[in-house]
């Protein structure tokens, strides 16, 4: 995988290496030491003092039974993790959290390919279109989360807005009933995250080349065929690292599920880092909170892995370290 | 000819049938989109009692007490400040130190080059809500706590990835002619980094600074672990906490949602282009 994410980079198909040693005018070794530490340096302190160094004491702390404060003593082993593996709140935790994915894939990916495809169409006032979609994605999910509660009071603007269109019968606790709040937090994340979808597949769209559609019309093929058969396979990458992208977002919920239910009601929305805040911040329980915390970043670990081995190695430059354009 | 015609004719009767699906769909779009965002600003307008009888309603009348209220306290400037110059300073440690490390892994053949190159990509994979409860504790420890730096450096340290990530190609592939003019016009290797690969690498720099910049603005994690002090508070966690704070007062906390909202939506609009690019671009499959 490290191969994966480094090769595009190190060698650039067709392109000549920039710093050839100059025979003209050798630096002294000392003298480039000196640069390349006054140059890696300060990122190298930085990345490793926070973000290697926490991830690191974080899997030291996990094996202890410790609520923050004093020595650190009591070694438990891997009790915090079969305690938090085989506790039903984690494990109800990690449910929502493979169903919030889940639920992205089959509704926010169809609809974010279909709204693109027509999007894609010559229409008029396409860029101011483009704007207003991609708002929501500029809001912080605090504010998104803000919003959506203030809509989804009881008899609030949601439910008259429903009323008013004759969608009456279909009025729920939308935040108070546990067997509905999840799909009522992924239609939030679905108002805020549809439009990066949108946007990406567009710029992929832009990618293909319009002879590729002609070239199909003209053998005979129908308007769904080239879609089905031509764009969306070239779209092929796009979709990829959307889909990536997408299960590590919904593998971190956090702020939306904080702010509009606390993971609640009766756990129902509990994701695991809501369920790591709550444990290790909440509870004072940072040993266990670690534990949590090792777990998410090995399920994310590992999906990368796993996903970077087998999905995203067909796309020829690893698309993770493409530069922007 | 005929034969033309009347080929011509049903096809662009299909296609004036897709345009107008097309709107439609578009006009749907703007709508589900632009709606709740109205529903925030209108509402301000209003006062609690008129959002009560009438969520979905109008103002009647107009009510300006809301916003001017919010405006006239320093609690809202003070979170807008916060804000602020925690994702200066954050884009700045990334931008700045990312750029630098990004030059010596693109334009210094060393060993041990790629194994470090391959360290910070490895980054990419550890988004900062997975270190954030070890990170709490770190920085406890290391005394930063209720200051701007203790969310602005981890926000830096985690945005350096992407930064030199998008950077190293982009400075890779400056000709190396450009290096071996400025040698010989007496440049030493800072000086071309400071007064030429820069400057040239205005665009990609331009892009990771937005990213830096929109990460630290939007983040609500982390400053909810290091700030328990009101004061300090960024904008997200303001947001939330005036909605908990004053649940009863509905209209206020819209027009406070609103007014926190144009920051974003302002910045937004001014760098669409640079932000949906950096986006898109830096995740371009």
């Amino acid at each position: 995988m490290t191969t994966d994410l480094a090769t595009p980079v190190d060698r650039p198909p067709g392109e000549s290496k920039p710093t050839a040693p100059r025979p003209a005018r050798r630096r002294s070794s000392t003298r480039t030491k000196l640069e390349l530490a006054l140059f890696l340096g300060p990122a190298l302190v930085l990345f490793v003092g926070f973000v290697l160094v926490p991830i690191g004491i974080a899997v030291y702390y996990s094996l202890y039974d410790w609520n923050g404060f004093g020595p650190i003593s009591d070694f438990v082993g891997i009790k915090n993790y079969k305690d938090a593996l085989s506790g039903n709140v984690f494990q109800g935790a990690i449910g929502h959290n493979v169903i919030i994915a889940l639920l992205s894939l089959v509704v926010q990916l169809p609809l974010s390919i279909g709204l693109a495809l027509l999007l894609n169409r010559k229409l008029r006032g396409r860029g101011f279109l483009r704007v207003i979609v991609f708002a929501p994605y500029v809001l912080s999910e605090a504010i998104t989360a803000v919003i959506w509660l203030l809509m989804l009071q009881p008899n609030g603007f949601a439910d008259q807005f429903l009323r008013a269109v004759g969608l009456g019968g279909v009025i729920e606790q939308w935040l108070a009933n546990p067997k509905v709040v999840l799909y009522t937090l992924f239609v939030v994340i679905t108002w805020k995250y549809i439009g990066f979808g949108i946007i990406l597949l567009l710029a992929g769209l832009q990618g293909i080349p319009a002879e590729l559609r002609e070239a199909a019309a003209l053998d005979g093929a129908s308007a769904w065929q080239t879609t089905w058969h031509i764009v969306v396979p070239l779209l092929g990458p796009t979709i990829r690292i959307w889909i990536f992208l997408s299960v590590i977002g919904s593998l971190q919920l956090f702020d939306l599920v904080w702010i509009m239910t606390l993971g609640g009601p009766a756990n129902a929305t509990t994701t695991m880092a809501s369920y790591m805040i709550d444990h290790g911040f909440k509870r004072y329980e940072f040993g266990y909170g670690s534990a949590v915390a090792v777990v998410l970043f090995a399920v994310c670990f590992v999906f990368a892995l796993l996903y970077q081995r087998f999905a995203l190695r067909r796309d020829t430059a690893g698309a993770l370290t493409r530069m922007a354009g | 000819m005929s034969t033309v015609a009347t080929i011509a004719a049903p096809r662009a009767r299909k296609r004036s049938t897709g345009t107008a699906i097309t709107y439609v769909v578009a006009l749907v779009i703007i709508a589900v989109t632009v709606v709740p965002l109205l529903f925030v600003i209108v509402g301000g307008f209003r006062t609690t009692a008129q959002i009560n009888s009438d969520p979905a309603g109008l103002p009647s009348p107009w009510v300006w007490d809301n916003y001017r209220i919010i405006l006239g306290s320093s609690q809202f400037w003070r979170f807008l400040g916060n804000s602020a110059l925690i994702a200066v300073i954050a884009t700045v440690l990334a931008v700045g130190f990312g750029s630098m490390a990004a030059f010596a892994l693109s334009r210094y053949t060393f060993k041990g080059r790629d194994s470090i190159y391959t360290l910070f990509t490895l980054g990419l994979l550890f988004p900062l809500t997975v270190a954030t409860l070890p990170l709490y504790l770190w920085l406890r420890q290391l005394g930063l706590l209720e200051s701007p730096l203790g969310v602005a450096i981890p926000e830096a340290a985690f945005s350096l990835p992407v930064t030199i990530v998008i950077l190293r190609p982009f400075m890779h592939a400056i000709p190396g002619e450009i290096e071996d003019a400025a040698v010989l016009d007496g440049a030493t290797r800072v000086g071309f980094f400071w007064r030429i690969l820069l400057p040239l690498s205005m665009p990609a720099l331009t892009t990771v600074a937005v990213l830096a910049f929109v990460t630290s603005w939007n983040g609500y994690l982390l400053p909810l672990l290091v700030f328990n002090d009101s004061q300090h508070f960024t904008l997200p966690l303001g947001v939330a906490t005036f909605q908990s704070q004053y649940s009863q007062d509905t209209a206020r906390v819209l027009a406070f949602t609103a007014l926190s909202m144009i920051p974003a939506l302002g910045f937004f609009m001014l760098a669409e282009r640079r932000i949906v690019g950096g986006l898109t671009g830096s995740v371009k499959g």
